[in-house]
């Protein structure tokens, strides 16, 4: 099935990245194949709005999980909308945060964890 | 005529400014138009004779007519609204962000079905009053409310032509200014001669340059800081229309929301002079 690991950079040995609407990748994986697609996320630099915008580009991939390190109000607003589980509070590689997700240890979370506009430069906690 | 009163640094005197110089002047409307925190009332101490309720349009989905095509979401500049796409037998559904709407109301024209109804959402009041001859109007933004801009636009359609308006713009440099100062004859940047002040000054001439709209600047506390101010006015060809040196007592009558007139009544005519150079077109800087 696909997922998708935010990410620092374009590989799934690059660490994940801490934020969801502003991260710098998308890596979208086969949790099968491990096929994967890096997409530079164009909803980084949005003073408003990246959530959602990143939120509906995942809809539009058929993605069924997000794996990331935080995830604010609007986004999960967005992602709860469309069916798609959010998993927070992962580190390491893309490639470990995968392999996490494949134990079936993971809980997908009940609501944001981090508040508006937290991957804006000098914002995170 | 319509004479704005801004900055660009906050806390150099624009409100100081407003109130002496509507204080001093006959015919005069005074608009706060800094919804966020309007406080020209302290010192003007209107008596408030109306309050509007004050609102802008944001979309309301009908889902039962929505077929989740989209274009909503792909028009909406300002990433209000979410479209998810049916997937596997499932419904989608269109999420609307109310708090990111701009009113602007394109959503609502373009849906191929319909869909879309237009409800009001409240932002703020508009009070209105008068103290003595001086009529006055101000607007309160919602606590939580993001966007000062339309509330604004509704205190300003309450301008009466006839009479000399005072505007006390926000401070800053970017939408609720602009807002503001749109459509002023004269804009006022008062400033204090020291390098945050200096900093905040040239993108406040750089906004009114790129607005076409005439101004001069208000030297507050002149004699302290630097002369780092003085020297670009001069460089610039920008009119020091006024300045005022620091003084005790005016920060004393200040923060028991006095005005200056009434502690330095001398000052009235420097205001009233000010204003007659304004209005005779003696400051022009192309």
């Amino acid at each position: 099935m696909k997922i998708c690991v935010t990410s620092q950079g374009k590989t799934l040995d690059d660490q994940v990245d801490p934020r969801f609407g502003r991260c710098q990748f998308f890596i979208i994986v086969d949790t099968d194949t491990l096929d994967f697609e890096a997409v530079e996320n164009q909803s980084a630099q949005f003073s408003g709005g990246a959530g959602i915008q990143s939120g509906q580009f995942m809809a539009s991939k058929s993605v069924k999980a997000v794996l990331t390190g935080n995830i604010g109000p609007n986004a999960f607003q967005t992602l709860h909308a469309g069916g798609i589980k959010i998993y927070t509070g992962l580190l390491g590689t893309v490639r470990d945060a995968v392999e996490k997700y494949k134990t079936g240890n993971l809980k997908p979370v009940e609501n944001p964890n981090v508040g508006s506009k937290f991957g804006m430069p000098g914002k995170g906690s | 005529m319509i004479i704005s009163v801004a900055s660009g640094k906050g806390g150099t005197g624009k409100t100081t400014i407003a109130v002496n110089l509507a204080l001093s002047l006959k015919n005069v409307q005074f608009l706060d138009c800094d919804v966020e925190e309007p406080n020209a009332y302290i010192f003007l101490k209107p008596i408030i004779t109306e309050q509007k309720k004050a609102y802008i349009p944001v979309p309301e989905i009908d889902e039962s007519l929505c077929n989740t095509c989209g274009k909503c979401a792909k028009i909406c500049v300002y990433k209000a609204i979410a479209v998810l796409p049916s997937q596997d037998g499932k419904k989608g559904t269109t999420l609307v962000f109310a708090q990111l709407c701009h009113g602007c109301g394109a959503c609502a024209a373009l849906c191929p079905q319909n869909a879309i109804k237009e409800v009001n959402k409240e932002i703020g009041v508009v009070e209105i009053g008068g103290c003595g001859d001086i009529e006055f109007i101000h607007g309160k933004l919602n606590i939580g409310e993001a966007m000062s801009p339309p509330l604004i636009r509704h205190v300003k359609e309450h301008i009466n032509f006839k009479k000399t308006v005072i505007m006390d713009a926000p401070p800053g440099t970017s939408c609720p200014v602009v807002t503001s100062v749109k459509g002023s004859d004269y804009s006022i940047l008062v400033t204090e001669p020291t390098p945050f002040g200096l900093n905040d000054l040239i993108l406040a001439v750089e906004v009114l340059k790129k607005m076409k709209i005439p101004f001069g600047v208000v030297i507050n506390r002149s004699d302290l800081g630097n002369k780092l101010t003085h020297e670009y006015c001069q460089k610039e060809n920008i009119p020091i229309l006024m300045e005022i040196p620091f003084k005790k007592e005016i920060a004393m009558a200040y923060s028991k929301g006095e005005s200056i007139i009434r502690v330095f009544p001398e000052y009235k005519k420097n205001f009233q002079d000010l204003f007659s150079k304004i209005k005779n077109g003696k400051f022009r800087n192309e």
